[in-house]
């Protein structure tokens, strides 16, 4: 049986924000198969009483102290935009019109 | 003088500093081997000759002023795109951030700088360091010096092909599952993964947060780790960098390089010294171990029992990780934006971008990764992953009480002939298999040729443990005093 079916690819393709063809779902969902059956069996490894690890690092989060520093202009924030206006970043509209 | 590009950057720091050369003759002869030779190589996917040669000039200027200059001043580094270098274009190979020049530069970029390094230019790489050919570039694939027709190895490929090609004396890597190392095992040069946190992640492209570690790559170990010094160490911008001194990783390479290993132990990775690998590349990691005996070292084997389930862990970890750091390209603050017609809503201009600027394989990854985080399959997948992290580190530490260093071969099999693997991700990934369990557990890991294969190089690797990078240095450098470094047929 399928680990994952064409449907589930583009409820997530969806999900990430990627518009992607008819053809990439019939690719992305085979190859995307055959990945997850070749991890899955990470699930054959009795772990139940491990402790996760997210992080190598064992170290607590610092604070610096609360001093102005220097930090971009505005015009170098702006600079890679691909659309600004008024010194913003300009996007496209975000509400339906009726809304 | 014989031609400064076949030198190390020990050498040519060493004649810079005697006057017998300045730093300008040494860029332009390196930049006119780049003009010479990258239509072949493509190493590079920006050359920054005018910068270059204004940082040797700079740094000519301050030797003459009698300033006290660093062991590295006015020697030429090539830096992977994936590193954000002020006004200077980094796409990290994608399409999405094509024609991008940062505002700032990388911690580890201010370092090159002030050590007076002189950058020539940006080199290829697999989009995001998703890869381990760069056949997943936007831009066109490198080609490995060895042989044009195949794989420099990924995802750095263009920091390694530009060493083998003689085009630059050091590079900077960056290693999230072997992209320092298996690169610099397939093209015959040395490649060092530094301890994680011990070199900052400030400016590189987040790919896998919590994996990510940029380090050098050079054609000896004592250059890599005069590279590694000079960029390596705390800093307050990266919340994951330890507050540490850095190890001596020069002297230990110097140590190393009297060939003297007695009383050191090195653990054979049992798992990684038999099947799965190509024959030739075990003969050579066989003929290597013995010459380290030779020298003094003592070798026995150890098991690392959950190593073999590191690349399925890998493989949910880094996809996870990366659909979250890269949900960042949307098209509003940097690079592409496509289908912007006025009518199309937000939501629709992003997918459309984001269609448009990744890759076949971004794409796999943030689809993999989103669905490793999706409620229902969190606990099967991601949850049992970062289980299995857990494991592979208590290998590691306990493999440590034993021995000083972990060894084994660096990459199942010598540089693959183009298109050979990308049909079926899954047979890419493997090229990572002995590379990937030190980046769960966080140690540092370094790959140094140890001879060849069917005429390609293959590499040795050594793994050390957390902030124990000089232990590696001392071995790579003693074995290199073993079995000397390769030289590339002529291009």
């Amino acid at each position: 049986m399928a680990a994952i079916s064409r449907e589930e690819v583009a409820h997530l393709a969806r999900l990430s924000r990627l518009a992607v063809t008819e053809e990439e779902l019939d690719r992305f969902a085979g190859q995307l198969d055959v990945i997850l059956q070749s991890v899955a069996r990470i699930g054959d490894v009795a772990a139940d009483d491990i402790p996760p690890t997210s992080h190598s690092v064992p170290l607590t989060n610092v604070y610096r102290d609360d001093v102005v520093q220097p930090c971009l202009t505005q015009d170098a924030a702006l600079a890679g935009a691909p659309d600004t206006a008024e010194g913003r970043f300009r996007v496209p509209r975000i509400l339906d019109e009726e809304a | 003088m014989s031609d400064v590009t076949r030198m190390t950057a020990a050498q040519i720091a060493g004649l810079i500093a005697a006057g017998e050369t300045s730093a300008v003759e040494v860029a332009t002869a390196h930049l006119d081997r780049i003009d010479a030779v990258d239509d072949r190589v493509h190493a590079f996917l920006h050359v920054d000759r005018e910068g270059a040669l204004a940082a040797a000039a700079d740094v000519d200027a301050r030797r003459g002023r009698g300033e006290e200059l660093g062991p590295l001043a006015g020697v030429p580094v090539a830096v992977k795109d994936i590193i954000a270098t002020k006004g200077v274009p980094t796409t990290a190979a994608s399409k999405i951030l094509e024609g991008w020049k940062p505002p700032y530069d990388a911690t580890l970029v201010e370092r090159l700088r002030a050590a007076g390094t002189v950058m020539l230019g940006k080199t290829n790489m697999d989009e995001f360091a998703m890869g381990s050919s760069t056949e997943y570039s936007a831009y066109g694939p490198t080609n490995n010096p060895w042989d044009l027709g195949r794989i420099p190895g990924g995802s750095g490929g263009g920091s390694a092909a530009s060493l083998a090609a003689y085009e630059a004396p050091l590079a900077i890597g960056t290693d999230t599952g072997g992209s320092i190392r298996q690169p610099g095992a397939v093209t015959g040069t040395v490649g060092a993964k530094p301890t994680y946190g011990g070199t900052s992640r400030y400016g590189l492209i987040a790919f896998s947060s919590s994996l990510d570690t940029p380090g050098p790559c050079a054609r000896t170990v004592e250059d890599a780790a005069l590279l590694h010094a000079v960029i390596a160490g705390h800093d307050v911008r990266d919340s994951t960098s330890i507050p540490q001194p850095v190890p001596d990783v020069v002297g230990a390479a110097r140590l190393g390089a009297t060939g003297d290993l007695s009383g050191v132990k090195l653990g054979l990775v049992k798992e990684f010294a038999g099947e799965g690998a190509e024959p030739g590349v075990i003969a050579a990691f066989r003929e290597s171990v013995e010459a380290l005996v030779k020298l003094g070292a003592e070798v026995v084997e150890i098991s690392c029992p959950h190593f073999e389930y590191a690349l399925p862990a890998y493989y949910l970890i880094a996809p996870s990780e990366a659909s979250s750091n890269l949900a960042r390209f949307d098209g509003v603050r940097y690079g592409l934006r496509a289908g912007d017609d006025g009518k199309r809503s937000l939501e629709e201009v992003m997918s459309l971008t984001r269609d448009e600027g990744f890759g076949p394989e971004v794409k796999r990854r943030i689809i993999l990764g989103t669905y490793a985080l999706s409620s229902g399959y969190y606990d099967a997948y991601y949850g049992q992953a970062q289980k299995v992290r857990t494991l592979i580190t208590r290998d590691f530490t306990s493999a440590f009480e034993k021995v000083d260093v972990l060894i084994a071969p660096t990459t199942p099999f010598v540089a693959f002939p183009f298109g050979s693997r990308t049909s079926d991700p899954y047979q890419m990934y493997l090229a990572d298999l002995y590379t990937i369990p030190t980046n769960l557990y966080g140690g540092p890991a370094i790959s140094v040729p140890c001879g060849l294969s069917e005429g390609l190089p293959v590499g040795f690797q050594i793994m050390a443990p957390t902030m124990a990078d000089d232990r590696m240095y001392r071995v790579a450098a003693a074995l290199e005093s073993a079995v000397g470094t390769l030289t590339p047929p002529e291009l």
